[in-house]
């Protein structure tokens, strides 16, 4: 059985040294939720235009495909994106209370995993880019 | 004991939602990246190409089904992380009002641009 969680502990940031593995999770779940729900807004709006026709979609896709900087962000979103999912299905089993003891070790899990997966994809994303 | 941190009252309606559509979203966010940057790079993306893909039907409802659950996804969750940072009373209002037209707008639009890709 798990028990609610004091917000005080949380929302004080000036205590983030006092704050446990499970509080980091929630942290860091929270700022790449925000990511990814910005970016959706994002995404829409450069693939409006296909409502312009091909070529406006070719070359705005093109356009933004050749700055280093959006092939940087690509990989930022990347790990985003693998932390999210990947603390997410932890949430998952802490929800249907399996592996609550190991909440902290799956924590870690989770960020080891993301950034092996965030290394190895680095030169696919950024093929081309410099 | 363990505690449980998050930002939803649990046992309710968009807790039991938010998790419902995360389980669809791991599989189909991880689908989307793998296609459109390792088989497909994102570099390499074109009007043709993504016309192709949106011509399958499968791939056209999986697609405007990934738009539908991560904009609910996404809103319901920033509506949530409001609520749990104390905002009530109009200010609640307001957010339900306009994270709920913001996510009405995103799938129409989202669901003109899939139609436009496909030829419909």
């Amino acid at each position: 059985m798990s028990e609610s969680y004091d917000r005080g502990l949380v929302a004080d940031f000036g205590r983030w040294t006092e704050f446990s593995a499970g509080m980091w999770a929630w942290v860091f779940h929270k700022f790449t939720g925000w990511v990814l729900v910005g970016y959706l807004f994002t995404h829409i709006s450069v693939l409006s235009t296909s409502l312009q026709g091909a070529q406006v979609y070719n070359s705005t896709l093109s356009g933004l495909e050749s700055l280093a900087i959006v092939r940087l962000l690509e990989v930022g979103l990347l790990a985003v994106a693998v932390f999210h999912i990947l603390n997410g299905i932890r949430l998952l089993f802490v929800d249907l209370g399996v592996g609550l003891e190991a909440q902290d070790k799956s924590f870690y899990a989770s960020l080891v995993l993301t950034g092996v997966i965030v290394v190895a994809s680095v030169p696919t994303f950024l093929t081309g880019a410099f | 004991m363990a505690k449980r941190y998050s930002s939803f009252r649990s046992g309710s309606t968009t807790w039991l939602l938010q998790r419902l559509t995360a389980g669809f979203l791991v599989v189909v966010l991880a689908f989307h990246f793998f296609n459109l940057h390792f088989v497909n790079h994102a570099y390499n993306i074109d009007f043709a190409g993504s016309q192709v893909r949106m011509q399958s039907l499968g791939y056209y409802v999986t697609m405007v089904l990934f738009l539908v659950t991560a904009t609910f996804h996404g809103v319901n969750g920033v509506y949530n992380a409001l609520v749990n940072q104390g905002i009530e009373g109009n200010a609640k209002r307001a957010a339900q009002l306009v994270l709920g037209v913001a996510g009405v707008l995103l799938i129409v639009q989202g669901i003109r641009v899939a139609n436009a890709l496909a030829g419909f």
